[in-house]
């Protein structure tokens, strides 16, 4: 009888173990999901003389991609990022965290520019109003200016096709 | 061994000091700079995730200690600067997370699984000790017993 007991219970933690595995620990979900886009207004990477913010969003579906040279899996995220620029499934801007402008520019024409404009956020402050702790990292940003998504990490033909996609044409077709 | 230990004791919390990548800070008053040693020792790093704002070498935890240093000295109270970290990252930048549904199992978790282990050792404890007290001797088995204690050899 007890024998039955300490089995179900070591089932138990098994279950609880096994669950933790498919986890992701740097995940943590955002707090600003469901909430008004922190509101921001930046010089450009391409020029200081101009800037960008989040009234430019305005009336359409957007991805803000946190993106920076010294990031490696942005280099992975990217080609796809072009793609969908290219396609124009969705309007792409980017946040360029931490960086310097001369990199990024570099950055930029080695690997291809998707970004409508992208902001320059050289001291991260405008990361930690969107709290940004990892690059890259894409919020989906409905139409009234609202958060939708955030996706922690690259994006990748899985997610896109998985989760963006088919929020991205949802929040689209709604009014 | 017992002049390297001290040693070996110095030698670490040193390190730990070197790896703490706290900035001097100047403040208006010694209670300003006692507040912001509590907050940053409290506020979790989201990178390294183990870590506290204190701790922290990563670039993020040194923006947010930015951050801190920069709101104390704007006025602002312990509790708005707190309202301001989860407000952007979460409960989760937080070491003592308030207690709400989905918190519960790790605030109480630990308390249960303790009372529960309690209640088992306690059942098998018992159960162990009813068992064992129905072992007698023979006439003969203790007549064999009491000469070996009392050190006379017997024959077998």
């Amino acid at each position: 009888m007890g024998r039955y007991v300490a089995l179900g219970l070591f089932l138990i933690l098994l279950i609880f173990l096994g669950y933790g595995l498919t986890l992701n620990p740097r995940e943590v979900p955002s707090p600003l999901i469901g909430k008004p886009a922190p509101a921001f207004r930046l010089p450009t990477v391409a020029d200081p003389a101009k800037s960008m913010g989040t009234d430019d969003f305005a009336g359409k579906v957007t991805l803000l991609n946190v993106w920076a040279s010294w990031c490696v899996s942005c280099r992975q995220e990217h080609p796809l990022l072009v793609e969908l620029a290219r396609k124009g499934s969705v309007q792409v801007y980017g946040l360029n965290y931490k960086d310097t402008r001369q990199d990024a520019r570099r950055w930029l024409a080695s690997f291809g520019d998707p970004y409508v404009a992208s902001a320059f956020d050289e001291d991260g402050r405008v990361g930690i109003e969107w709290g940004v702790y990892g690059v890259p990292e894409t919020f989906v940003i409905d139409r009234k200016g609202v958060i939708r998504h955030k996706l922690t990490g690259p994006v990748t033909p899985e997610n896109w096709a998985k989760t963006l996609q088919p929020l991205i044409q949802r929040l689209q077709t709604a009014d | 061994m017992k002049r390297t230990l001290p040693a070996l004791l110095l030698l670490s919390f040193s390190l730990v000091a070197i790896a703490a990548g706290v900035e001097p800070r100047a403040f208006d008053r010694p209670e300003q700079e006692a507040r912001y040693r509590a907050l940053i020792a409290e506020l979790r790093c989201l990178v390294c995730q183990n870590q506290n704002l204190a701790e922290s070498d990563a670039e993020l935890a040194r923006d947010l200690r930015d951050q801190t240093y920069e709101m104390i000295r704007a006025g602002r109270s312990d509790d708005e600067i707190v309202e301001f970290m989860v407000g952007r990252y979460g409960d989760f930048v937080l070491y003592r997370p308030p207690v709400t549904v989905t918190t519960a199992l790790l605030w109480f978790g630990p308390a249960v699984l303790v009372t529960l282990g309690a209640v088992l050792a306690l059942l098998y404890v018992r159960r162990r000790a009813g068992r064992t007290t129905g072992a007698t001797l023979s006439e003969d088995e203790e007549k064999k017993a009491r000469a070996l204690l009392s050190g006379k050899a017997v024959d077998p």
